[in-house]
């Protein structure tokens, strides 16, 4: 399993585009995805799932990906959150 | 015997056909046991994709006919019948209490609907109408009902339904939809901006389109005047016909004025801007010849969220106009909030009169928070173009310097952080206010520029509630008392050598053309359909001749005696 924590610092924290942008990523890997916040977890792969979460800036998550592809998941989704401004 | 309809003229022009209506079936839902869950799922995974297909065809034509932008909507939707947490809990049902995938797929659907419905983020609320019109859709194909796609009409047809979703409008085909007539909506309805945008006429919110029977009958829209004719008569036919000849040869006439200037019959110039409300409405500004903005309402980038936008996002706003208007004049108007315009989180009190209450420059001279940051992004953006800065409801020379010494600080410290901000920003404010119309002389010794914002100086100058219904006979742009408060204005403005505009209706009306002309108005701005038929109102007046009639016009009684005095003299532009 690989997981990496990350602060949102988009000021209108994820949603809308980004969020379109993380889930259609996280939906290329064969490995399960879950997106924490907030002592909940979603599966990252759901844009609902996301959204739901409603996250606002300076929020906390943790991105988890457990399977074969797991370290690739997670690098490839540190780019997406990084290029869209999402978080670091 | 024919029959008509009143609504709002949505979109210009006139359009004859058959009437062609857009279902919108409701869809009844059954609950039914079942045994072979294997097939069941199998028939829900066949109407997911067939969904998925169609929603592929929708979100390709968007991106042809309406840009990336408007096509990103599809995407989501696109994403949403790909949602494992949808599809599963979907599947999960089907398996494990053997029902309908109908029922199973509804069930689902609504409960992400209302988990959606009751979050406390207007964003949020509003994906709940892109899950209910995407689940729809897998409803629908499960059900075997078919949906009157727009995209599959290949008649030329006038199409009519109760409202036009996102993704009816971006099938439209103009080829074969000669217009379209609904029963809700406004101007500024999506549909109705579309419709415009894609230049069919159009009639919006004539509540009862849907009901009449117009089965295989014919439907006259008149998107000039608002009105929809089912089953016309001959003549009306032959009416109509006439109507939309003249209406295109108009037409063609003014796009041939495009890229000229404004020129008056003794060759007097004089600038035609527009109104805008976001970055999107510069492509109809250029496209009907505008020679600036005169009037960007900010207030949009605030409206419609739960939060403030922040300097970046406006920032990013101002530049793309000033950019795309390369060098032309914008003129920007700082946050006019309050009054009719709502902001929900700002947590403003209610109170007994809005329009005479907290708003515009008395809110941001307050809550100077608010105000600090559009400043610093209008003046970031200041160097990609012809920045203009313009203070709303201005009432006391205090307030004007109050707000300018504000600018002036904000323009330090980004100087200060290093920030490149232009040296030639004209700072203007409205006229709205009766007060300032008559101080007028003084305003313009410390104003670049001012302009004229015609619907709240006549509110407030007649009394008169523009809402009220009971006093609306009072709106009277043409009452002397308005037309001498703009007098006082321009020639206030003049003496100091300034610029006066007017950016509200009247600039843009064809009575009041002549009129402002003869005042010696400098700047029109108005809708940016309104240009080239003002402009060719323009070639036919003589600035000159009018001027010497302003001294009777002014003298005049009454509203309509300067209505009959005006179309009796000057030319103005059938439409």
């Amino acid at each position: 399993m690989a997981e990496k924590n990350f602060t949102v610092t988009s000021e209108s924290g994820i949603h809308a585009r980004p969020a379109t942008a993380l889930v259609n990523k996280a939906g290329q890997y064969s490995s399960d995805v879950t997106l924490d916040y907030n002592g909940k977890s979603v599966n990252l792969k759901s844009i609902m799932g996301v959204m739901s979460l409603g996250i606002q800036q300076n929020s906390e998550i943790t991105i988890k990906a457990e399977g074969s592809d797991a370290d690739d998941a997670i690098a490839g989704l540190t780019e997406v959150m990084e290029n869209e401004g999402l978080g670091k | 015997m024919s029959n008509q309809l009143t609504g709002i003229g949505a979109s210009a022009g006139i359009a004859i056909a058959k009437a062609f209506v857009l279902e919108n079936p409701a869809l009844e839902i059954e609950q039914k046991t079942i045994t072979d869950a294997g097939a069941e799922i199998e028939r829900f995974e066949a109407a997911v994709n067939t969904a998925k297909g169609e929603l592929e065809v929708i979100k390709n034509h968007a991106n042809e006919q309406l840009g990336e932008d408007k096509a990103a909507i599809f995407a989501a939707h696109l994403l949403v019948l790909s949602d494992p947490e949808l599809l599963n809990a979907v599947k999960d049902k089907v398996n494990n209490e053997k029902v309908n995938a109908e029922s199973a797929m509804s069930d689902v659907s609504n409960m992400f609907i209302s988990m959606f419905e009751n979050m406390d983020n207007e964003y949020m609320k509003e994906r709940a109408a892109d899950i209910r019109d995407v689940s729809k859709r897998v409803l629908a194909h499960l059900l075997g009902v078919t949906f009157t796609s727009p995209g599959a009409i290949t008649d030329e047809v006038i199409v009519l339904a109760e409202d036009l979703t996102p993704s009816d409008t971006a099938q439209l085909n103009k080829q074969f939809v000669k217009g379209f007539a609904t029963d809700i909506g406004g101007r500024t309805s999506h549909s109705a901006i579309m419709a415009r945008s894609m230049e069919i006429p159009a009639v919006v919110g004539t509540k009862t389109i849907t009901t009449e029977d117009v089965e295989g009958k014919v439907i006259i829209i008149d998107g000039i005047d608002g009105n929809v004719i089912v089953d016309p008569s001959e003549e009306e036919i032959a009416q109509y016909t006439k109507k939309k000849e003249n209406f295109e040869a108009k037409k063609q006439e003014w796009a041939k004025l495009v890229n000229e200037p404004t020129t008056t019959k003794d060759e007097k110039h004089v600038e035609l801007a527009a109104n805008i409300g976001t970055p999107e409405d510069v492509k109809g500004v250029l496209e009907n010849g505008g020679e600036g903005v005169g009037l960007y309402r900010t207030e949009f980038l605030y409206m419609g969220r739960n939060e403030l936008p922040t300097e970046e996002e406006q920032f990013n706003s101002y530049k793309e106009v000033l950019e795309k208007m390369d060098g032309k004049p914008v003129v920007i108007r700082t946050l006019d909030i309050g009054g009719d315009k709502e902001l929900p989180y700002l947590n403003l009190p209610k109170e007994m009169n809005p329009f005479l209450g907290f708003r515009a420059i008395r809110l941001c001279l307050e809550e100077t928070e608010i105000f600090r940051t559009q400043l610093r992004a209008l003046l970031r953006a200041s160097v990609y173009g012809n920045l203009k800065v313009m203070f709303p409801m201005i009432a006391t020379v205090g307030e004007f310097r109050q707000a300018k010494e504000m600018l002036l600080s904000v323009k330090e410290e980004l100087i200060g952080e290093g920030i490149k901000v232009s040296e030639d920003i004209e700072v203007g404010m409205m006229v709205e206010i009766p007060a300032t119309a008559a101080m007028a002389d003084v305003f313009a010794k410390e104003v670049d520029f001012f302009s004229v914002g015609t619907n709240d100086l006549i509110q407030y100058t007649m009394a008169a509630d523009r809402m009220n219904q009971k006093v609306s006979y009072l709106y009277q742009p043409y009452n002397p008392a308005i037309l001498r408060l703009v007098k006082m204005v321009i020639d206030a403005a003049h003496k100091e050598g300034k610029w006066a505009g007017m950016c509200g209706e009247m600039a843009g009306d064809q009575i009041a053309i002549p009129i402002l002309l003869g005042l010696g108005l400098d700047e029109f701005s108005m809708s940016a359909t309104s240009i080239l038929p003002a402009r060719s109102q323009m070639t036919k007046l003589s600035k000159e001749e009018i001027s010497s009639h302003i001294d009777h016009i002014l003298s005049l009684a009454t509203n309509e005696e300067v209505i009959a005095y005006v179309t009796e003299h000057f030319a103005t532009e059938e439409l």
